[in-house]
């Protein structure tokens, strides 16, 4: 017997088991079902994809100002064309839309920051910046200080939605931790009190907390004090999705082991900075498919004040349909429009949530 | 070196008198009496289910009790808080299952502590982790984080977490029982060195010969109470209790 080693030389695998057909075959028509599945699908796409690209892109009426002008067979995107300005800005005057832009660009500016930044200077300018931003767009938004004042009732179109949305996913984070921790609390007085609450909010449907913010809340306040039917709606959302968001962090404290606990207070850590330094990072951590879940519904969900007369996308839509010079039917077009301009939205921020995942996980299972 | 440790009641440390505790209704400790010199090694031993790991867990208030008193480094231990947190700066803690904090690298998890809790610059304290590591010989893997070491490993960088915050005594639960068997002598290396150095111990463990060779004294428990208690030379070869010769038995027959 020899006793040295001599490693095998490495062969090439045969012909059969790689390259497209090799893959077409175990992966397409490994089994009678699957084959069945592939034709079956195979036909879907081929009978029903054409026929929506055609009438979206080529038969599609691009060019041109007016309802006249849509000639052709496919969509009338003339029409989302000539209301653009009104989809995205509502009534806001168009004189003044770059505030809106630039509380939009500010928006954008902020999220981006939060990635892009250098990790010293995350911390501080990040967190100031999501404090700070704000207070800015309002002020951008609202007028005041040597801005025109323009009413909320004036305020509209997807850019609402953006921002009713981003106001609400900045508030109903951070409630929505205290209410989780509330609910854990071990006293009795606060936990009954958080318990009730959340339930009492996740228990009703949006939209009458929608209606009871719009119709009973101003019943509470003293005669005179009158408050913004946006400020109503936004509080209706944000108690809303919060209820949610308490839920879903408390899924992820329940998931941190208590050992977790004991080592933080065996070293003289007490309940907040226990919290804040070992259990919420750890638990925010595992519920971020989840928290970004609650985000892209609480996102989904500004759609709904229309129904207490707040001009959002969908409302626009609404109005413009029933314009004397649209009165062509032109729903499917409008509704693919802000189909597709939410699904991209939330497309992002699920893409988002997938990279901040990513770049939290030590890689590793806790011990 | 124990001359001036053997249970002198002025110097204790730790001091339990008529300590009762009670899960519900289940009745886990009872009158224990218990005193710790300064300096003295503990080790705490007894069937599981007999009180042993709630009884360490007593000193550092991870767990309250009903009746009796319980002062450590002069401090009552009862419901004030600030007394806790005292207490707790003082005693370190090395737990069966690590318990390290998987979203921080070992060095973090060495320095949060020391940061949040003594206020040390971070310098400093990087300082002293760095050299806690050295001792318990893992420098290599201060930027590591925990899922990335053996068991044995982790448990070390855990022992070194808790000298971080210097404290004057350490309690040690079960700190063995959940490592791989070449990995435990590791561990207990580090626990003799740290032993020698004249630190405060008590440990919950049925490493035998870790008893016999740095304990200044062994405790038996059963059903919630002190057995039997005698330096490890008269406690293992001659058992006086018929419970502590069964358990003995048990343990060592296989």
């Amino acid at each position: 017997m020899d006793n040295t080693f001599t490693p095998i030389e490495a062969r090439k695998p045969p012909s059969g088991a790689i390259g497209p057909i090799a893959w077409m075959k175990a992966s397409l028509f490994s089994s009678p079902v699957n084959t069945i599945l592939t034709v079956f699908f195979a036909y879907i796409i081929i009978r029903f994809v054409p026929p929506i690209i055609d009438w979206a892109f080529i038969s599609a009426n691009w060019v041109g100002t007016t309802q006249e002008e849509c000639t052709k067979s496919g969509a009338c995107w003339i029409f989302i064309k000539q209301w653009f300005s009104q989809l995205l800005y509502g009534s806001y005057p168009e004189s003044l839309h770059w505030r809106v832009n630039l509380a939009l660009i500010g928006l954008v500016a902020v999220v981006v920051l939060q990635f892009f930044l250098p990790q010293h200077l995350r911390r501080r300018v990040g967190w100031v910046s999501l404090l700070v931003y704000p207070l800015i767009s309002l002020w951008l938004m609202y007028g005041g200080f040597g801005l025109e004042t323009v009413s909320t009732d004036k305020w509209g179109g997807f850019s609402l939605n953006i921002l009713l949305a981003f106001a609400g996913i900045l508030m109903s984070l951070p409630i929505g931790i205290v209410w989780a921790l509330g609910r854990q609390s071990e006293m009795p007085f606060v936990r009954v009190v958080c318990i009730s609450s959340i339930e009492l909010f996740r228990g009703v449907p949006l939209i009458t907390i929608l209606f009871m913010g719009s119709v009973m809340l101003p019943l509470f306040f003293p005669a005179g004090v009158q408050l913004d039917k946006l400020m109503r709606a936004f509080i209706a959302i944000t108690l809303f999705q919060s209820a949610y968001m308490a839920e879903v962090i408390r899924g992820g404290l329940q998931a941190i082991p208590k050992g977790q606990v004991e080592a933080a207070n065996s070293l003289g850590l007490g309940y907040w900075k226990t919290m804040r330094l070992i259990v919420l990072p750890q638990a925010l951590k595992i519920s971020i498919p989840n928290i970004v879940n609650t985000f892209i519904a609480l996102f989904k969900d500004t759609t709904l004040v229309l129904i207490i007369g707040l001009f959002e996308v969908l409302s626009t839509i609404q109005a413009a349909l029933q314009n004397s010079n649209w009165l062509g039917g032109h729903h499917i077009e409008g509704y693919v429009f802000v189909a597709f301009v939410f699904w991209v939205f939330c497309y992002t921020m699920s893409r988002i949530s997938v990279h901040i995942e990513k770049k939290l996980d030590t890689g590793h299972s806790r011990s | 070196m124990s001359t001036q440790t053997k249970s002198s009641t002025i110097d204790s440390i730790v001091k339990m008198e008529k300590l009762n505790k009670w899960y519900g209704t289940f009745h886990v400790l009872k009158d224990i009496d218990f005193d710790v010199a300064k300096g003295e090694k503990i080790v705490v031993c007894g069937p599981s289910g007999s009180g042993k790991s709630t009884l360490i867990r007593c000193i550092n208030r991870l767990e309250e009790y009903q009746e009796g008193s319980l002062t450590v480094d002069g401090v009552a231990l009862n419901e004030d808080i600030k007394n806790i947190e005292a207490v707790r700066r003082e005693v370190g803690m090395v737990f069966q299952h690590f318990n390290l904090f998987p979203h921080l690298t070992i060095l973090e998890n060495l320095t949060l502590a020391p940061l949040w809790v003594r206020k040390i610059p971070k310098k400093e304290a990087e300082a002293t982790a760095m050299e806690y590591l050295e001792r318990v010989k893992i420098p290599e893997q201060a930027l590591k984080f925990p899922g990335q070491l053996s068991g044995g490993q982790q448990q070390r960088v855990a022992i070194a977490r808790s000298l971080c915050m210097n404290p004057k005594i350490m309690l040690f639960d079960e700190p063995t029982s959940a490592l791989d068997p070449e990995m435990i002598s590791e561990v207990l290396d580090v626990m003799v060195e740290l032993a020698e150095e004249g630190m405060t111990m008590i440990c919950v463990t049925h490493e035998m010969g870790f008893a016999k060779k740095v304990a200044d004294r062994v405790i038996f428990m059963d059903a919630g109470q002190i057995v039997e208690q005698n330096n490890p030379q008269e406690f293992f070869d001659n058992p006086q209790n018929e419970r502590t010769q069964l358990f003995l038995s048990q343990i060592i027959d296989h």
